[in-house]
Formats: structure tokens, C-alpha cells, sequence
């Protein structure tokens, strides 16, 4: 009886430290939660938040140096799951203010220079050289990019709008004094 | 016939009696007709016609977008005038675009498509297209377009076509009278529908409370052994499809999937009564019965309205309000929605106009819940109304979902039931629009990441390409002098 609880405690004991030496030395150094934080982002590369790409910002995040709330074309769906993966309280009073927007070229001002075809990095802008571009709202995930480099600011974001279809009941107010 | 129960419901007061005896009348043809672009569930249709151009009635005037959709018709003929944004009948209020026709009063029909010869020895995709080009959506409120549920014979082992005359909701009478007066066309259109999904099996689901329906549909099936009238118990909401599907059949469907997976697709007699005029006659949809009814208005009616009509032309053909209507209703008083105008035009899917005086509203206070249980025992999808509004309240969608509330139907039978008063149904709609929403930005996402990542690997490749026609050019240019 004896024998057997010291044998199975000392076999215990012996493992347990050597998978707590093991997770010290193969410990790997990346952080693991940024590629799941990685897939979780919107993936354009746009480069809204302030960094380079998505990847930038997920290892950010990781790090805790940057808000749930940093990917504008994510919006509110992102941020919420980003907060839910790190554990966070999400201060989303502010970013919900933030309607998701698309860019509309002005047919008047543009003339067909391409800068912003080439800025897109969703190919939601359509046209050629010295022809007309139209931007194709459904596929544009208002980044913004091509209003910054077109020559003759003749791209605007326009918040994409409500429509019947899109439309849902809003929450029902508490009644102010329940007695 | 055995029939089988389901869980839950509630007997709200039907007063159908006001409109109930008030035969079928035809509305005055208004002068403008609103036909908005979207009367269905699924894409948009794409207008084909021009302003300023003439329509003969039953013309199409836009047509669908792939086949969840549905085209739409000139209700009459006349001119277009306009295809612009206007208010939807719709709780939202939002505008929708819309074509404007001023009718030109002689109601002329357009060329109509060649009739079908014999309709129950056509090939069943014959009838698939020509319900489909004949623009028909479900009649009974879900407006999911019927071509689709018609060609699920080829997806499921179907067989039962069931025809829901239930119309379980209060006060709508429409489909009763449609039954009363058109039980043969009812019945000719079930037969159709029938041959098209390749089902031998009709049963007709009527509740109890309509037995002049009930007879009149017998009498127009004869002594056909495949059709089956089926009164069943009053209550609301036995109308509902799936739940109309477990009392006459006593198959359930399964959460968040089809009807046609028990073997059972089902249609309103409405929409089997519009298959009738589009098979046999080549009629599209172009017209509706509207049950208008409630405390405020004059003279409860049925009337058969063209869609597009404006509410207020219905309002006038009823003899206007008799007091001033406390609460304006698209639909029944369970499902329905606020009514945001009387300018909004009726559409494929408006089922009736309710007009409610004050003594037909309840407008009491919400107070704490009491957990008596009440929501639960009438919850007719087995829910848990109090627990999953509780935890909507504190903003905890994922939880709600987890409690199954995009099972909710949305019948109201919770919030009736609830003696406190709470909004229970409301906060399930919200939820279900919020956790939708979160969806379409889920893939919206997903699509914008496939798009990044395509036009990364093209960019990528594009200057590979440049360095290596460069680095060629460099090589000839070296080889050249030597």
C-alpha cells in the first residue's frame, strides 16, 4: 500500500516537473491568440487603425496596446468579438456613432487618372485611363484610401444607407419607473 | 382525420364578425398606382420600363433578379410617371424606390403569355415558369416567392402540398372569402400546384371557426380522394407553416430548416387561387384581397385591390373612419405592423388594413416581470420568452441565441399572454435584427478579406512578371554587343 502511493506519487511528481521544465524551455514566443485575432479582422490590409495590415494590428492587440474598437470597416460586430476573444470590456458607446461608408466618385471631377483603381485593394473601383471610374458600392468596404489620393477630390464617402431591407426593430425602452 | 396538437398558443378575441359576411368588392380603380420594386422576400427587380411610357394592365414592369425574386406587373394600364423613392408600407418608414403609374382608366390588358393546354399534364416546369413570370409570392404575409416552393419537388422527397387556410390571426377575413367565393379556383390551383411539385397528397388546413370555408371547399373537391379539407383547432397561431404542418401531419420540422424536409410544402389558398389565374388564364398578380376592418372604420370590408393602391383609397371605399383611429395596422393585430401613412401603397403581402379605436388598444404600463411563467406555456416554439428578454434587456445577444431565440416566429403570443405588460415580442425582433446584421457584416468581412487577398496575389504577380520581362530585356541587351 505504501509502496504503491510513494511509487505513483514520486512517478507524479517526477512527470510533473519535467513538463514544467518543458513549458519553460519549448515555450514558443509568439503569442498565440494573434493569429486567431488575425482571422477575426476584416483582412483588407486598408490600414485604418494606424498600422500596416491586419496582422500589424492583431499582434497590437495581442499586446494590449491598441482598442477592440481600431478596425472601422469591421465596425461593431468585430469589435464585440475582439473584446469577447480578449476578455475585454469594449467601450462601444463611441464607435457606434460610426456608420460604415462607401466611396462615390463625382462623374464632374473625374477624369479618369486610375490612382484610385490602383489604391483599392478590393477592386471595387472599375474604369481605364482617360475614362470615367465607378465604384462598385457593394463590394467597397469604405476605406477611404482612393478619397485620399484622387487628384481632384472627386471621391466623398458616403454613409451607406438604410434601406427596408437592412432595416431592424430598434430595442424597446424601459418603462422609466417600473412601480 | 387524426389530427395532432402543438405547444403553446393563445385565444385572442378573433372579431372577425366584422368583416367576416362583407362579400368580395372590388376597389375603384385610384387614379396613381404605387408599385414598389420590392413586394418579396430575396433580390430586388430591375424596372425594364421607362418614364413616360405606356403600360397595358398585366404588363411587366421590372423583372426579378435570379430566382429568389419576383417580377412585378402593371396593375392596370396607363402611363409611367415616375420611378422615384417614396414611403414603404413598411414599420420602418423608410422610402423605397417605387414606380408611379397614372392609370389611363380603360384597363386594358397587355398581350398575355400563351395559355398552357392541358395545366395538369404540362410539365411541371412549364407551371414552375410561368408562376414564376407571373410575379407570385406567398400570400399569407411571408411573401417568399412560390416558383421556389414549387420546384422543391426536385430538391425533397415531398408528399404533401399543404393549402394553409387557417388564418388564425385576428380580425383578417380575407382568405375566409377568398375560400367562400373561389373554393373551385382554390381547389383548380391546389391541383396545379400539386402537379407541379409531383405530390398525389392535398391537404387543406382550415380552422374550425370558418365552416362555410370548409364547406364550400368540399364541395369543390368533390369526390377527389387526394384532396382533404381539414378543420382544425382555433387558435392562435395554428397559420403558422410549420406549425400547421405538425397539426395536420404530425411531422416536425426541425429548427431552422425547411417545411419540404418533412416531405410538406405548404401554400396559402390565396397564393394557390393566384396559380389558378396565372396558369389557366395568364393573369399575373396583379391584385389582392384586403380585409379593412377594426373600430374605427366605417364599413369593414373585403376589398380586391390592385396592388399599389394607397391605403387611404381603401380607407375611402370603407366609408372613411367612423372615430378617430387610435393605432394604424398592416396586417392582423398579432403580426402585423405600424402603418406608417395612409399614402403607403398596398403590396403583395398586405393582408389588411386594421383601423383601431381606443377601446381596442391596450396601452398599459410596463411593469417588472413576475416570472409567473406565463410566456412560457403559450410559447407555441417551446421558447423561454422571460429569460431570453431578460438577457436581451442587458445587451447579452449571444446568450439569447444560445436559448434558441432565432427560433422566435415573431407570433406575439408572449406578449399578449404577459400580464405585466412587457414588449416580450419586440425584444426578440430586435435581437434577431441585430445578430442578422451582425451576419451580413460577418460575410461582408469574409468577402472583402477573398477580395484583398486575390488582389494581392494578382498585384504580386503582375510585378514579377515586370521583373522578369525587365531582367530579360537586360539579358538581350547584354548578349546583344557581345
Amino acid at each position: 500500500m505504501i509502496v504503491a502511493i510513494v511509487s505513483l506519487m514520486g512517478i507524479g511528481l517526477a512527470l510533473g516537473a519535467l513538463l514544467g521544465a518543458a513549458s519553460k524551455w519549448l515555450a514558443v514566443e509568439e503569442n498565440p491568440i494573434e493569429a486567431e485575432l488575425q482571422a477575426m479582422l476584416p483582412g483588407s490590409q486598408c490600414g485604418q487603425c494606424g498600422y500596416v495590415g491586419c496582422a500589424q494590428a492583431a499582434a497590437a492587440l495581442a499586446r494590449g496596446e491598441a482598442p477592440v474598437t481600431l478596425c472601422p470597416p469591421g465596425g461593431r460586430a468585430v469589435a464585440e468579438a475582439l473584446a469577447k476573444k480578449l476578455g475585454v470590456k469594449a467601450d462601444l458607446s463611441a464607435h457606434e456613432e460610426k456608420v460604415p461608408q462607401y466611396a462615390c466618385i463625382r462623374p464632374d471631377l473625374c477624369f479618369g487618372c486610375t490612382r484610385c483603381m490602383a489604391e483599392c485593394n478590393v477592386d471595387a473601383i472599375i474604369g481605364a485611363t482617360k475614362q470615367m471610374h465607378d465604384v462598385i458600392a457593394d463590394l467597397c468596404h469604405g476605406c477611404g484610401k482612393c478619397a485620399l489620393v484622387c487628384p481632384t477630390q472627386g471621391i466623398e464617402m458616403r454613409p451607406v444607407p438604410a434601406t427596408v431591407s437592412s432595416w431592424h426593430w430598434p430595442k424597446p425602452r424601459r418603462a422609466a419607473s417600473a412601480h | 382525420m387524426k389530427i395532432f396538437d402543438i405547444a403553446g398558443g393563445v385565444h385572442p378575441v378573433y372579431r372577425k364578425e366584422l368583416a367576416s359576411e362583407q362579400p368580395i368588392r372590388a376597389l375603384p380603380l385610384p387614379p396613381r398606382l404605387y408599385i414598389p420594386l420590392q413586394q418579396h422576400v430575396g433580390a430586388l427587380s430591375v424596372p425594364i420600363v421607362a418614364v413616360g411610357s405606356h403600360v397595358g394592365k398585366g404588363q411587366v414592369l421590372c423583372v426579378r433578379q435570379g430566382t429568389l425574386s419576383a417580377t412585378q406587373h402593371a396593375p392596370t394600364s396607363g402611363t409611367i410617371v415616375a420611378i422615384e423613392s417614396i414611403t414603404a408600407p413598411h414599420a420602418s418608414g423608410l422610402a423605397q424606390e417605387t414606380i408611379v403609374i397614372e392609370a389611363d382608366g380603360r384597363d386594358a390588358w397587355a398581350e398575355l403569355p400563351a395559355l398552357i393546354d392541358d395545366p395538369l399534364a404540362a410539365d411541371p416546369q412549364q407551371i414552375i415558369d410561368r408562376v414564376a413570370g407571373s410575379g407570385i409570392v406567398g400570400l399569407g404575409g411571408a411573401i417568399f416567392p412560390a416558383a421556389v416552393k414549387l420546384g422543391m419537388g426536385k430538391q425533397y422527397k415531398l408528399d404533401t402540398l399543404l393549402l394553409n387556410g387557417a388564418e388564425c390571426e385576428p380580425y383578417l377575413t380575407c382568405d375566409d372569402r377568398v375560400m367562400r367565393e373561389h373554393a373551385d379556383e382554390v381547389i383548380d390551383g391546389a391541383r396545379i400546384m400539386a402537379h407541379a411539385l409531383g405530390v398525389k397528397r392535398i391537404l387543406i388546413g382550415v380552422e374550425s371557426n370558418k365552416p362555410q370555408a370548409i364547406a364550400a371547399l368540399q364541395r369543390a373537391a368533390g369526390a377527389d380522394a387526394g384532396i382533404t379539407v381539414v378543420p382544425v383547432p382555433v387558435r392562435y397561431p395554428v397559420g403558422y407553416a410549420q406549425h400547421l404542418t405538425r397539426i395536420v401531419t404530425g411531422r416536425e420540422t426541425p429548427a431552422e430548416h425547411r417545411n419540404a424536409e418533412v416531405g410538406v410544402v405548404t401554400h396559402n389558398v390565396a397564393t394557390a387561387h393566384a396559380v389558378h389565374h396565372a396558369v389557366r388564364y395568364g393573369r399575373p398578380l396583379i391584385a389582392r384581397v384586403v380585409t379593412v376592418t377594426g373600430g374605427a372604420i366605417r364599413q369593414p370590408s373585403n376589398l380586391e385591390v390592385p396592388v399599389g393602391a394607397p391605403v387611404s383609397a381603401l380607407v375611402d371605399a370603407c366609408g372613411g373612419f367612423s372615430c378617430e383611429p387610435r393605432q394604424l395596422v398592416l396586417g392582423g393585430p398579432m403580426m402585423g405592423q405600424p402603418l406608417p401613412s395612409l399614402k403607403v401603397p398596398i403590396v403583395k403581402g398586405s393582408a389588411g388594413i386594421l383601423a383601431l379605436s381606443a377601446d381596442e388598444v391596450v396601452e398599459a404600463r410596463e411593469r417588472p416581470c413576475i416570472r409567473c411563467g406565463s410566456c412560457v406555456s403559450v410559447c407555441p416554439c417551446g421558447l423561454s420568452p422571460m429569460d431570453m428578454a431578460a438577457l436581451i434587456r442587458k445587451d447579452k445577444l449571444d446568450a439569447a441565441a444560445k436559448l434558441f431565440v432565432g427560433d422566435c416566429i415573431g407570433c406575439g403570443s408572449c406578449s399578449w399572454a404577459c400580464p405585466s405588460h412587457i414588449p416580450l415580442v419586440q425584444y426578440f425582433n430586435y435581437a434577431n435584427g441585430v445578430l442578422a446584421e451582425q451576419e451580413r457584416q460577418r460575410r461582408k468581412n469574409e468577402r472583402v478579406r477573398t477580395l484583398a487577398e486575390a488582389h494581392a496575389l494578382r498585384v504580386e504577380s503582375l510585378e514579377r512578371a515586370k521583373k522578369e520581362a525587365r531582367a530579360a530585356k537586360l539579358g538581350e541587351k547584354t548578349e546583344t554587343p557581345a
